[in-house]
């Protein structure tokens, strides 16, 4: 993995905002005041040295929301990915493996799955299953889940004829030992890299569901639901209650993007 | 009076200065032989000897980005390092010729077998299309190749292995070449497919009067087709004798790790070469006739 | 003296449906091994060799004939059933780094035929794995090493500590020398050798390379085009090699010795293509002897006087008679 610069400002950028994010989403919470909590005293203020980020119609801080999303969203973001990614690689795995009419099969529903864009997909059984943060994370991970498929089937496709593959057979391996022990884990590299941007997408996703309204609901604080509440304020001059969360969003997905990018080609070298 | 030869190596070193380095990297250091008129001259090492480059040199065709640093090739008495690159095409295209390991990557897989032999024709002579097409279906013939109407007619990817080397030796001989280059021509055959093609090259030796620098790593191949050998380890010449001389008395030791690791050569190659002791920093030293050993001299010193 | 041979094969065929057509890897191969020999399959591209140790180790399914080992008929066993056989059945493949899952550590690669096959306690491993590389002359620190971080023949030893480990009674050996270098070739060879000895195995060499074979079998089979050509003694095949193919094959082998001058039998045109099943020798059209019989099924099959030549049978009309029987029937054990 070593021919590329390691001075490679995606990893600084990329890396840095990331510690950020995961900073903020940590220990944030520990600074900043209740998200939830109204001040009627000091409604729609703008950044200032009390309020780092402004406070929003209710009165409530911004910064803290934002911090309180961060938590969120990231969590979401990390289990809908990582559930996705889990559930696709053994999927694809199993089906690459076995060949014939499963694999056929499942190929024919993947194709469906991926006939609808990510977005439109989680929309659609978020929007069936109801408002509850466990749903939003399984729609997104539905969602992704097609793409892991299809990237480990190709990969074992690939790992299932090699020497190895069939010394493991000859070994002694019963067929299901071949495929998750020896084959699957040299499968994942590319899944690996899709993983990574999986994470910035699914930031995306469930704050655009929660922004139409069928993800997470005010008064939670996600990023999403920020957005929401303060789009109708930016007429009017308050910039900072959608704004600042629209940059978290913006940032996060960079992040991953970047990061993403980076792993993807060190992965091809 | 002995005859110039018709190629003449003289300290020869191929390298390259990578970046930021201030000294060059050599893989070929001061290789300097001969090859007469008309002789087939074996040139051998293990892999990363330098052997390929060596060769692929005397085309001004090395690795890039390797390139020749130092010394002189000189065919029938021109320096090709010297030359300007239009002139070395006319030297590539007309004197030398050569052939690579893999038969199939070298052909252009887009054009049938024919029309490839048949452009080598219309580019060194006055012929007609049709003219050039019938001389590249009676070389196919005389390369060994059955069919050879139907095969003109094919593409490199419908033909085996070994038919494509027949087609490359074919497209060699086409310029009727003063110097052959071969560079593992048989490797990867099946080794019947191999005796067809060594005994081929013979045949064109005896008909063209081409002399031949055949690199190869394999000793019996050596044994069977050269007149001459030239033994390289590690970019520099160590060993060079006639075939008779080096299998009978092999006096450097890597020759002897050579001929020792492979099954079948004569017994005397597998003691360890009483005649000579090392003299470090020395160069090739001629310790018998036409027998040249690298940093060795003859146990008993005989003034020279 | 033992009653049955340990590896029986009987007109094993293979053929593979491709586009185009079917190809016929394998056609109708017979042979035997017995315990404790070493078989040479010498044949060069085309050949069908390595199918037919795949067919062996049940890697692939035979499309028609039969296959016993130890007793047992393997052919029409799933791959259930014949997975306890495994233990005395093994293969080295050709490329060591690609037979060598490069995520394990040797550690890891070594121990899993012995706790598949539950030949040791895990607590006896460690000494177990000590012992085996020692057995094929690899320091006990490379256990913990990936196999890019090993040497090709380093590489090549780890494979065939894999294959020995549970002792098995036959070891099928794919092209094992030659993806490694030259210089490391004959340290395999006597490697195989000495474990031949210690652990009393039969091995069947899989090669072009007739010279391979030589210092290791004692009896060597000549494919070609999917078919055996001659079975007998491998000093006999060498010295005295009766069907025209193994006479090309031995004459074209290159000699590194300057002083031989030998008689070459080269065979004019290519091997034909498996695509078309060919009907009599498969030699017909390149053969220098060739008569019309030669077009003929069936094939010949004749035995060379067993107190001349023992066990030495040639496919060839060259040879005498008409004879159509199973090759094992007139060989004796070889000693």
């Amino acid at each position: 993995m070593g021919s590329l610069p390691a001075r490679d400002p995606r990893i600084y950028v990329g890396g840095g905002i990331l510690l950020a994010l995961i900073a903020l989403a940590l220990i944030g919470p520990h600074f900043t005041s209740d998200p939830l909590m109204p001040d009627p005293e000091s409604i729609l203020q703008p950044p200032s040295s009390a309020e780092l980020l402004g406070t929003d119609n209710y009165g409530r801080s911004v910064l803290a929301r934002v911090v309180g999303g961060a938590q969120l969203d990231l969590l979401i973001a990390l289990f809908a990915a990582v559930l996705a990614f889990v559930v696709g690689s053994l999927v694809g795995g199993f089906t690459g493996f076995a060949g014939g009419f499963v694999d056929d099969v499942m190929m024919r529903l993947v194709d469906i799955l991926q006939s609808f864009p990510a977005f439109l997909l989680a929309l659609g059984v978020a929007a069936m299953l109801g408002n509850e943060i466990r749903n939003v994370v399984l729609a997104i991970a539905v969602a992704y889940c097609p793409y892991f498929v299809r990237i480990v089937r190709g990969e074992m496709l690939a790992a299932r004829v090699t020497p190895y593959a069939l010394a493991a057979r000859a070994v002694g391996n019963p067929p299901t030992r071949v495929m998750l022990y020896h084959l699957l884990p040299n499968c994942l590299g590319p899944s690996i890299v899709q993983l990574t941007l999986c994470l910035g997408y699914s930031i995306l996703d469930a704050a655009g569901l929660s922004f139409l309204g069928i993800g997470i609901r005010p008064p939670t604080a996600e990023w999403g639901v920020l957005v929401a509440e303060g789009t109708q304020y930016v007429n009017s001059g308050q910039w900072w209650i959608a704004g600042f969360p629209g940059l978290a969003i913006l940032l996060a997905v960079l992040c991953f993007n970047l990061l993403g990018d980076r792993l993807r080609e060190a992965v091809r070298a | 009076m002995p005859e110039l030869p018709l190629l003449d190596i003289d300290r020869l070193t191929i390298g390259y200065t990578p970046h930021h380095a201030r000294e060059p990297v050599h893989v070929v250091r001061d290789v300097s032989f001969t090859v007469g008129r008309q002789e087939i001259v074996g040139l051998v090492g293990e892999s990363g000897s330098g052997k390929t480059q060596t060769a692929r040199a005397v085309l001004r065709m090395t690795t890039p980005p390797l390139q020749p640093l130092a010394g002189r090739i000189v065919l029938d008495g021109t320096d090709l390092l010297t030359l300007p690159e239009q002139s070395m095409r006319r030297v590539r295209g007309a004197k030398v010729a050569m052939i690579f390991q893999d038969p199939r990557s070298s052909l252009n897989p887009l054009m049938r077998i024919g029309d490839q032999l048949a452009r080598v024709y219309t580019s060194h002579q006055r012929i007609s299309q049709r003219a050039a097409w019938q001389e590249a279906i009676d070389m196919l013939r005389r390369v060994g190749i059955a069919g050879p109407a139907r095969v003109a007619r094919s593409y490199p990817h419908q033909l085996s292995g070994g038919m494509c080397q027949r087609v490359m030796i074919g497209l060699a001989l086409g310029i009727r070449p003063a110097l052959l280059i071969a560079d593992e021509p048989t490797t990867g055959l099946d080794v019947t497919i191999q005796a067809q093609i060594l005994e081929l090259i013979q045949q064109t030796r005896a008909e063209t009067g081409a002399s031949i620098l055949l690199i190869t790593h394999d000793l019996g191949v050596i044994a069977e087709t050269c007149q001459r050998v030239v033994v390289m380890f590690d970019g520099r010449i160590v060993e060079i004798a006639t075939v008779e001389e080096l299998f009978r008395n092999p006096m450097h030791p890597h020759t002897l790790r050579l001929l020792r690791a492979t099954p079948g050569t004569p017994v005397s190659a597998h003691k360890p070469a009483e005649t000579v002791v090392e003299e470090p920093g020395v160069g090739l030293r001629e310790l018998a006739p036409g027998h040249f050993v690298l940093g060795h001299k003859l146990a008993q010193e005989i003034a020279r | 003296m033992n009653a049955a041979p340990l590896l029986r094969v009987d007109q094993v065929a293979k053929v593979y449906p491709v586009p185009g057509g079917r190809l016929f890897a394998v056609d109708g191969v017979s042979f035997d091994i017995w315990p404790g020999e070493a078989v040479a399959l010498v044949g060069e591209s085309g050949s069908g060799k390595s199918t037919i140790g795949r067919c062996i180790t049940h890697l692939e399914p035979v499309t028609s004939g039969r296959i016993d080992f130890m007793g047992h008929e393997t052919t029409r066993m799933g791959e259930g059933a014949f997975r306890p056989l495994r233990r005395d059945v093994q293969i080295v493949f050709q490329d060591p780094k690609l037979s060598l899952n490069p995520r394990l550590k040797v550690r890891q690669t070594l121990a899993e035929p012995l706790l598949l096959h539950r030949v040791v306690q895990p607590r006896q491993l460690d000494a177990v794995l000590f012992d085996l590389l020692e057995m094929v002359s690899l320091d006990r620190r490379l256990l913990d090493r990936r196999p890019r971080e090993l040497s090709g023949g380093q590489q090549q030893r780890v494979a065939i500590a894999r294959a020995i480990a549970t002792r098995p009674k036959l070891v099928v050996l794919d092209e094992p020398t030659a993806s490694v270098d030259m210089s490391v070739r004959q340290q395999i060879i006597d490697l195989l050798a000495r474990l031949k000895a210690e652990l009393h195995m039969s091995y069947l060499f899989i090669t072009h390379d007739l010279s391979t074979a030589r210092s290791l079998c004692s009896r060597t089979i000549v494919l070609y085009l999917g078919r055996v050509v001659e079975i007998g003694h491998t000093v006999e095949i060498f010295v005295r090699p009766k069907h025209p193919y193994t006479r090309a094959l031995v004459s074209s082998i290159p000699i590194p010795d300057p002083r031989t001058r030998k008689e070459r039998l080269i065979l004019p045109g290519e091997t034909p293509s498996p695509m078309h099943r060919v009907v009599g020798c498969p030699l017909v059209g390149r053969c220098p002897y060739q008569m019309e019989r030669c077009g003929q099924d069936p094939l010949p099959f004749v035995f060379l006087d067993p107190t001349a030549a023992a066990d030495h049978a040639v496919a060839c009309i060259l040879y005498g008679p008409d004879t159509q029987r199973a090759p094992w029937e007139a060989v004796a054990t070889p000693a």
